[in-house]
C-alpha cells in the first residue's frame, strides 16, 4: 500500500460494484418487461414503477446519507429538495398535456381553469420546454439550499438545531404548497401526466426506458458522490464534521465546505424527486411532510451511514418492507417503522453495511456535535 | 307610518286614562282578531299601555299563536290544553269554529315593540333593563313616547342610562325635523358613549345624510371615527387575547420539550405523543367517573390533571430507563429512536381506541364565554391561560426551590461537574425526562378541552413546540415564556391580514431566520464554556 | 527592520455579561521571539489566544500582526496568514490517518472546489516525508488518528502546526500530564521551532518555563502584571502575592 495515497482507509470500493448493480438490475428489469406476457421472464408495469420509486428513493437516501454521514448534518428536511424537483418535473408533464386535460384548454393546466384563472404564472413560463423544467429541477432545489445552508452554516447553527430547523423548512413548503394560491394544484396537487417528450408514459417501452435512465442516474449519483468523498474534499468534510474548529485554525471554511456538499446534495434528492413524479404519476404536498424525511434518514441509517452504497441498500430494502407489510398487514406497518428507527438506532448503529465491514468511516458516538458540551479547547 | 303610530299610541292613551274601564276594553281587544292592520296595531298599543293583566295574557298569547277568534268577535285563548275568554281570563268552553289570530311582519313589529314596552313598567329593574335594550336595538320611532314616559318615572340608574341611550337611538333614526337639532346633537352625543356597531351604523348614516344640520353630521362624523377608532382597539386586544390563548398552549406543549432539551440535550420526538396520552387520559378519567361517581362529573377535568401527569410522567422514565439512557450521548440518534417511538405509541393508541376523534367533554363551567367590555373571552381558553401560568409557577419552584431542581440546574450547566459533585446524573436524566413528559400529559389535558382528541394530536404541536424551543433557547423557562407567547401572538397577529396558513408559513420562516441570526435562541446561555 | 513588531496587542479588552475576562491588555512580540505567558486560572491566557487567532472578538483595542488588523478577520483568515494554534487537548481528526490528517494541514489550497479536484504534488508527498520524520510517525502514516494514544495525537497536531508553516505558534498548555522527561523533550521542540518561527506558549509549569529559558509575561484579572526573566518576575512582590495569596 502506498503510504502517501492519503485515502487508504475510505477507498469505498463498494460503490462502484453498487452503482453496476443497480443500473444492471434496472436494465435486466427493463428489458424483461417488454418480454411477451406469456415468457416466464415478463415482469409486469407494477413492478417495474415499483422498481423506478425503489430507485428514486435510493437517491434521495444517498443525498442524505451524503451530508449526514460525512458532514455530519442530520437533515430532517430532505424531502423538500425531492419535492421542490419533482414538481418542478410535474410542471413540465402538465405542460405536456396541453389541450388533452379535462377542460381542453391548451395553454393552462387543468386546476387553474378550475380556478378561473386566466394566464400562466410568471414562474410556470418556459416549463413547456424540457430542458427549462430540468433546469428548474436543479436551480430551484439549489438555489433554496444555498440560501437556507449559507445562512446556517454562516452563523454555525448544527446539531439538534439544524436538524429542527431544516424540518421547519420542508414543513412550511408544505404548508404552502397545500394552498391553492400558490399555484401547483393546492390539495391535489399535479397528476394525470399523459406524456414525457412526446412519449407516451403509459406505453411499457417508455417505461422501461425511464426505469433505465433512473437507474444510471442512480449510479451515476453514486459515483459521483464516491468521487467526492473519495477526494481530498472528501477528507476535510470528514474533518469539519469532527472537528470543526481544527479547520477553521488550519484556515479553511467549514461553512462553504458544508455548504458545497449540502447544496450538491439538494441537486441529488431534487433529480431523485424527478424520476420519482415521471414513474409514479403523481407529486402533492404530501411529499413535503417532515415524516418524509425522517424516513429517508432510516433508510439510510438501516443501510449503514456514511458508505453510500449502504443508503441505497437501505432505501430499497425498507421501501420494500413497506411495500410488503402494506398489502399483507397495514395496520403493522407503523409499527414496524417505529420499531426499525428504534432498533437500528440502539443496536445497529453501524447499519446493514457494518455487519461485514466493521472498519468504517467513524463510529457515530465521534460524530455527533454536542449540544452543549464544550469541544475541548478550554481548559 | 310615523303620523300613523303616533295616532295610534295616541288614541291608546286617550281611551286608556279618559274613558270607562268596561268599554275601553271592549274597544281595546275588538281590533286583535284582525285582519286590518290598523285596527290591530291601534289594540295592541293600547293593551301594552293600559291593558292590565288580561291586555299582558292576550298579547303574550298573540305572540305565542295562542290567541283564537270566534264568530261573533269573541276571543280566546288556548294553547292546546285550556281554553279561556281572552278579555276575562275566565275559563271557557271553546266553540268549534275558532280561527289563530293570524300575524304577519308588520303586526310583529309592532307586537315586539308592545313587549318591550309592558316589560318597560314592569317591577324587576332587569327586565326593564333588558326592555330598553331591546328598543336600542330597535330604534323604532313609534315607541318613542313610551320611552319619553319611562325616562322620566325610571329611577334606577343603568336601567335610565339604558333608556336615555334607546331613547338617543330612536330620535337619529328619525329623518331631521325643525326644531330638533339639539335633540340630535345630544342623540349623537349619546350614541358616541355607547360605541358598538349598532350606534356606528346608525351615526354613519348620519354624518351621509345630505338633510342633515351641518353641525349634527360633523358631529356624527366625529362620532363614528372615534368608534371605529375604539372597535379596532378592541379588535386588536381580541386577537391579542387569541394570541395569548394559543401561546400559552405552546408553553405548555413546550416546557416540557425545553426541560428535556435543557438537561439531556436531548430532544424527544414523541413529546407530542405525550400530550396525545394525556388527552386520551383526560376522555379516560371522565368515562372512568362517569360510570363510578356521576357526582363527580363536573371536576373529572381536574381530577384528570394529576392523574394524566402522573401517567405521562411514569410512560417516561419508562422511556428514559429503556431507550434513552443507551443513546446518551448521541443526540441525533436519539432523535430518530423517539420518533421510531412515537410511531409506534401512535399506532397503539390508534389501535386500541380506533383511528377517529373522541368527545373529551367540557363541563360547564368551563363553556361560554365573558364579555369584557367589546372582548370576547371564551372560559376555556382563558381556564388554559391560567393553568399553564399555574404550571409555569409550578416547574420554576420545582426549579428554584427542590433538591431535584438544583440537580437538573446543575446538569444543564456542567454535566461533568455535576456528577464530580456527587449527582447522581442517570437519575436526574431519569427524572428530567419523567418531568419533561409528565408536563406534556399536563399539556394534553389542557389541550383536549380546545382540540380534537384523536392519534395524530401529537403531531399537530411538536413542530410548533420545536420552534418555541429552539427559539427561546436552552436552559431557560424565561425564554420559553417568551418564545411561546411571541409565536402566539405573531401568528394571530398576522393571520386578519394574510390568512391562517400563511402567517404560520411566515412566523416559521421567520424562526428560521431568526434562529440562523442567533443560533442560540433569544436567550442564550453565555459564557466561555460554552461551545459555540 | 528584523526588530519589527510581529504582534502588536494593545489596550484590548472584552467582557462576558459584565465579566472583565481582558482588561486593557497590551503585548508585544518580535519577529523570532519566544514568549511564556504565565498565570493563575481566569487570568485570561485562552481568552487572549481566542482574541488573536480571531474566536473571540474585543470590545475595544487592537491586535496588529504583520500589518493586519485581526480583530476585523475571522479565524480561517487569521490561520492563512501565518497565526497556527495548538489547543491543550489534542485536536486531530480521529477518522483520518496520519497522512490524511497531515494532508489537510499543509499549506496551500484553501478554497473547497480547488480542495475537491486537489491532487496530490510532488512537492506535497516531500513536505509529508518530512512532516512525518519530523514527528517520528513514519511507522503510522496509515493509521487513524483515534486509534493512537494521547502522546501521539499531540506530536501529530504538533507536525499538523509545522504543515502550516505558520510565523507565529500559540501553544496552550504543552506539557499537562506529561512526565518530567517528555516535559524537557517538549521544550527542546519549541526551541527548536523557535528557529524558524516566533512562538507564545502558555504554561503552569514552572520548571518548564524555566527550561525553555525566554521572557516571561504574567497576566492577572486580564492584564498583564509583570514581564521579564523568569527571575525578575519570581522576584516582584505583586506576582508573589498572586501566586501565593497573603
Amino acid at each position: 500500500m502506498n503510504a502517501f495515497s492519503g485515502q487508504s482507509v475510505r477507498s469505498f470500493k463498494s460503490v462502484v460494484w453498487t452503482a453496476g448493480l443497480v443500473l444492471g438490475l434496472a436494465v435486466v428489469l427493463a428489458v424483461a418487461s417488454l418480454l411477451p406476457e406469456n415468457s416466464p421472464f415478463h415482469v409486469s408495469a407494477f413492478a417495474v414503477s415499483l422498481a423506478g420509486k425503489y430507485l428514486a428513493y435510493a437517491m434521495l437516501a444517498l443525498s442524505v446519507d451524503l451530508v449526514w454521514g460525512f458532514a455530519g448534518i442530520l437533515t430532517l428536511g430532505h424531502a423538500a429538495f425531492f419535492g421542490l424537483g419533482g414538481y418542478a418535473m410535474g410542471m413540465y408533464l402538465m405542460r405536456e398535456i396541453g389541450a388533452r386535460g379535462a377542460y381542453g384548454d391548451a395553454s393552462l393546466p387543468d386546476f387553474m381553469v378550475f380556478l378561473s384563472w386566466k394566464r400562466l404564472p410568471w414562474y410556470w413560463w418556459g416549463t413547456d420546454h424540457f430542458a427549462w423544467a430540468m433546469l428548474l429541477v436543479l436551480v430551484v432545489p439549489a438555489l433554496l439550499a444555498g440560501i437556507f445552508g449559507w445562512l446556517a452554516f454562516r452563523s454555525r447553527v448544527s446539531g439538534v438545531y439544524l436538524s429542527i430547523i431544516t424540518q421547519a423548512l420542508t414543513y412550511a413548503l408544505m404548508l404552502a404548497f397545500f394552498q391553492n394560491g400558490f399555484g401547483f394544484g393546492g390539495n391535489n396537487g399535479l397528476t394525470d401526466f399523459k406524456d414525457i417528450l412526446g412519449a407516451d408514459l403509459h406505453r411499457p417501452a417508455t417505461r422501461a426506458v425511464l426505469l433505465v435512465v433512473t437507474g444510471g442516474a442512480l449510479a451515476a449519483g453514486l459515483l459521483a458522490s464516491r468521487f467526492i468523498v473519495g477526494s481530498r474534499f472528501g477528507n476535510l468534510l470528514v474533518a469539519v464534521r469532527d472537528s470543526e474548529n481544527r479547520t477553521r485554525f488550519l484556515g479553511y471554511r467549514p461553512d462553504q465546505v458544508k455548504l458545497l456538499v449540502w447544496v450538491f446534495s439538494a441537486m441529488l434528492a431534487a433529480i431523485g424527486g424527478a424520476l420519482y413524479v415521471i414513474q409514479v404519476g403523481i407529486i402533492n404536498p404530501g411529499e413535503f411532510a417532515p415524516a418524509n424525511s425522517i424516513e429517508a434518514v432510516i433508510w439510510v441509517a438501516v443501510g449503514g451511514r456514511g458508505t453510500l452504497s449502504g443508503a441505497v441498500l437501505g432505501a430499497i430494502l425498507v421501501n420494500f418492507g413497506k411495500t410488503l407489510f402494506t398489502a399483507w398487514l397495514p395496520e403493522f406497518w407503523l409499527y414496524g417503522l417505529g420499531l426499525l428507527f428504534i432498533g437500528t438506532t440502539l443496536f445497529l448503529p453501524s447499519g446493514l453495511m457494518g455487519l461485514w465491514r466493521p472498519v468504517r468511516a467513524a463510529p457515530p458516538e465521534e460524530i455527533t456535535p454536542e449540544v452543549s458540551a464544550p469541544e475541548g479547547e478550554h481548559s | 307610518m310615523r303620523k300613523l303610530g303616533l295616532a295610534c299610541l295616541l288614541a291608546a292613551l286617550c281611551l286608556g286614562g279618559g274613558l270607562g274601564e268596561a268599554s275601553a276594553q271592549a274597544d281595546d281587544f275588538s281590533g286583535l282578531a284582525g285582519p286590518q292592520f290598523e285596527e290591530m296595531s291601534a289594540s295592541i298599543t293600547a293593551l301594552a299601555a293600559h291593558g292590565g293583566p288580561q291586555g299582558d295574557a292576550a298579547l303574550q298569547a298573540l305572540e305565542d299563536r295562542h290567541l283564537f277568534s270566534g264568530a261573533d268577535g269573541a276571543l280566546f285563548i288556548h294553547d292546546g290544553a285550556v281554553c279561556q275568554n281572552a278579555r276575562t281570563g275566565e275559563a271557557a268552553s271553546c266553540p268549534e269554529d275558532l280561527k289563530p289570530v293570524r300575524l304577519n311582519n308588520r303586526i310583529r313589529t309592532v307586537l315586539a315593540g308592545a313587549h318591550a314596552l309592558r316589560e318597560l313598567s314592569s317591577a324587576e329593574p332587569d327586565v326593564r333593563l333588558k326592555a330598553a335594550q331591546a328598543l336600542y336595538a330597535r330604534h323604532d320611532m313609534t315607541m318613542l313616547p313610551a320611552l319619553e314616559q319611562a325616562m322620566s318615572t325610571e329611577k334606577v340608574p343603568r336601567v335610565h342610562e339604558k333608556l336615555m341611550q334607546a331613547h338617543a337611538a330612536t330620535v337619529l333614526a328619525q329623518a331631521p325635523a325643525e326644531g330638533t337639532q339639539a335633540t340630535r346633537l345630544k342623540a349623537v352625543g349619546y350614541l358616541a358613549e355607547v360605541g358598538g356597531l349598532e350606534a356606528r351604523g346608525l351615526l354613519a348614516n348620519v354624518a351621509a345624510s345630505a338633510v342633515e344640520a351641518p353641525e349634527v353630521r360633523h358631529a356624527a362624523q366625529r362620532a363614528v371615527s372615534r368608534i371605529d377608532w375604539h372597535l379596532r382597539v378592541w379588535s386588536v386586544l381580541q386577537n391579542a387575547f387569541y394570541g395569548l390563548s394559543y401561546g400559552s398552549v405552546l408553553l405548555l406543549a413546550a416546557t416540557g420539550l425545553a426541560i428535556t432539551f435543557g438537561v439531556m440535550g436531548v430532544i424527544n420526538m414523541a413529546h407530542g405523543e405525550m400530550m396525545m396520552i394525556g388527552a386520551y387520559v383526560t376522555w379516560l378519567v371522565q368515562q372512568g367517573i362517569r360510570m363510578t361517581v356521576p357526582a363527580l362529573e363536573p371536576i373529572a377535568i381536574l381530577i384528570a390533571i394529576p392523574v394524566a401527569f402522573v401517567v405521562c410522567g411514569g410512560i417516561g422514565v419508562v422511556i428514559e430507563r429503556s431507550l434513552i439512557r443507551f443513546l446518551y450521548g448521541r443526540p441525533l440518534e436519539t432523535l430518530l429512536a423517539t420518533w421510531g417511538l412515537s410511531l409506534v405509541l401512535q399506532q397503539v393508541i390508534r389501535s386500541v381506541f380506533g383511528p377517529t376523534n373522541i368527545a373529551v367533554q367540557t363541563p360547564a363551567w368551563l363553556s361560554g364565554s365573558l364579555m369584557v367590555g367589546g372582548l370576547d373571552i371564551t372560559l376555556n381558553r382563558l381556564a388554559i391561560l391560567v393553568f399553564a401560568g399555574l404550571v409555569l409557577a409550578g416547574l420554576m419552584f420545582v426549579l428554584r426551590r427542590t433538591t431535584l431542581g438544583l440537580q437538573m440546574r446543575a446538569v444543564t450547566q456542567n454535566r461533568r461537574m455535576a456528577a464530580l459533585m456527587g449527582i447522581r446524573t442517570p437519575k436526574v436524566d431519569a427524572l428530567a425526562f419523567g418531568l419533561g413528559a409528565g408536563l406534556a400529559g399536563l399539556a394534553g389535558v389542557a389541550v383536549s378541552q380546545i382540540d380534537n382528541v384523536s392519534p395524530n394530536l401529537g403531531q399537530s404541536y411538536i413542530i410548533d413546540s420545536f420552534m418555541v424551543v429552539v427559539f427561546g433557547g436552552v436552559g431557560n423557562l424565561w425564554g420559553t415564556l417568551a418564545a411561546a407567547m411571541a409565536l402566539g401572538m405573531g401568528g394571530k397577529v398576522l393571520e386578519p391580514t394574510i390568512g391562517a396558513v400563511s402567517a404560520k408559513i411566515a412566523i416559521l420562516v421567520l424562526v428560521i431566520v431568526y434562529i440562523q441570526r442567533h443560533p442560540r435562541g433569544m436567550f442564550p446561555v453565555r459564557g466561555r464554556g460554552i461551545e459555540s | 527592520m528584523t526588530d519589527a513588531l510581529l504582534l502588536d496587542v494593545r489596550n484590548v479588552s472584552v467582557s462576558f455579561d459584565g465579566f472583565r475576562a481582558i482588561n486593557a491588555l497590551s503585548l508585544a512580540l518580535k519577529a523570532g521571539e519566544m514568549r511564556a505567558i504565565v498565570g493563575p486560572n481566569g487570568a485570561g491566557k485562552t481568552t487572549m489566544m481566542d482574541i488573536i487567532t480571531g474566536k473571540t472578538r474585543p470590545d475595544s483595542g487592537t491586535v496588529t500582526f504583520k500589518g493586519h488588523d485581526l480583530t476585523r478577520l475571522d479565524e480561517p483568515v487569521i490561520a492563512r496568514l501565518g497565526i497556527g494554534r495548538k489547543f491543550q487537548k489534542p485536536t486531530v481528526f480521529e477518522a483520518l490517518t496520519v497522512t490524511e490528517n497531515l494532508l489537510l494541514s499543509l499549506k496551500g489550497i484553501r478554497s473547497p472546489f480547488s480542495v475537491l479536484f486537489a491532487r496530490e504534488s510532488v512537492q506535497e508527498r516531500q513536505r509529508l516525508a518530512e512532516l512525518l520524520s519530523l514527528i517520528r510517525l513514519e511507522n503510522m502514516a496509515d493509521f487513524r488518528a483515534g486509534d493512537m494514544s494521547h502522546g501521539q495525537k499531540q506530536w501529530l497536531e504538533i507536525g499538523m502546526l509545522m504543515g502550516q508553516e505558520p510565523d507565529l505558534l500559540l501553544v496552550d498548555e504543552p506539557v499537562a500530564g506529561m512526565t518530567d522527561a517528555e516535559t524537557m523533550a517538549t521544550a527542546d521542540l519549541l526551541r527548536e521551532i523557535n528557529k524558524t518561527r516566533s512562538v507564545v506558549v502558555v504554561e503552569h509549569d514552572m520548571d518548564f518555563v524555566r527550561a525553555l529559558d525566554v521572557p516571561v509575561t504574567v497576566l492577572h484579572e486580564g492584564s498583564v502584571l509583570a514581564e521579564g526573566t523568569l527571575d525578575e518576575v519570581s522576584a516582584d512582590p505583586r506576582v508573589i502575592e498572586v501566586y501565593l495569596g497573603r
